[in-house]
């Protein structure tokens, strides 16, 4: 498996912890469909810790912003914790860092959400 | 497999399925021949991941998956520069009227990414028609020139 997707609750706040490779497969898949059940069990405020997140292509890339879209849309928010250099350096090309509220600290981040 | 191999050069050609097994695949021997071109970790994530791009391209939107039609890698070192060549069987693209990812109405798009970041993180990216069914993509990293 490419990639690994726990989700924990923290208050109102759901983590969803993943680890690994977000690639064009089966980590792009995973990574949509976690979201997806995410969204329709009504969860409004979702941190994705990116912490263990070593690699990340623009089929993950357009995850992310497609899961943040959705999101945004049915009035929840979608934030991103502890990102690697290599993914904030991808989020800055594209011009994508400043749209996502990036965090460094989980409990600053779950706050942030009140 | 071809290999043409002194101490300064070194090419290799491989043809590959239609599949996201051959990115991987393709994304390993660029790697492991980039290395060899004495290239830094940052230089190596650049590469890897715009041959990861474009055989992504090759194989999801030039030869759709079709098991019938390959994709030809070609990966070349000199002691002045890699070189990557990735030919599918599709259709083509002109690359001059793709989307720019970074504009506003397109920033918040699933995809469209691919190409630009190939340009963002190589040297020089060119394209190449092969007549009626065949793209080749050239990607060039020169060797001693952090980008």
């Amino acid at each position: 498996m490419s990639v690994k997707l726990i989700t924990r609750q923290v208050g109102d706040v759901t983590v969803v912890d993943v680890a690994g490779r977000i690639t064009l497969g089966e980590g792009s898949s995973a990574l949509r469909d976690a979201l997806r059940d995410l969204v329709k069990e009504n969860h409004k405020n979702i941190l994705l810790n990116l912490k263990e997140v070593n690699y990340i292509d623009s089929s993950g890339i357009g995850e992310l912003v497609s899961a943040f879209t959705t999101i945004t849309n049915q009035g929840g928010h979608l934030k991103l914790l502890g990102l690697t250099h290599r993914v904030k350096d991808l989020l800055q090309i594209t011009k994508l860092y400043t749209v996502f509220d990036v965090h460094e600290d989980e409990a600053h981040a779950v706050r942030s959400f009140a | 497999m071809g290999e043409d191999l002194d101490s300064q050069s070194q090419t290799i050609d491989l043809v590959l399925d239609s599949t996201l097994e051959s990115v991987d695949k393709a994304e390993r021997a660029a790697l492991d021949l980039a290395r060899e071109s004495g290239f830094g970790e940052e230089d190596l994530d650049r590469i890897g991941m715009s041959v990861r791009e474009c055989m992504v391209n090759a194989v999801v939107h030039g030869n759709r998956y079709n098991s019938h039609k390959k994709v030809h890698l070609s990966l070349s070192r000199t002691p002045e520069r890699f070189t990557v060549r990735v030919a599918d069987q599709g259709e083509g693209f002109n690359p001059d009227e793709l989307p720019d990812p970074l504009a506003g109405d397109n920033l918040l798009r699933h995809s469209g990414r691919g190409i630009f970041l190939m340009k963002a993180f190589m040297d020089d990216l060119q394209v190449r028609s092969l007549g009626p069914a065949g793209t080749e993509v050239t990607l060039v990293k020169n060797v001693g020139a952090e980008k």
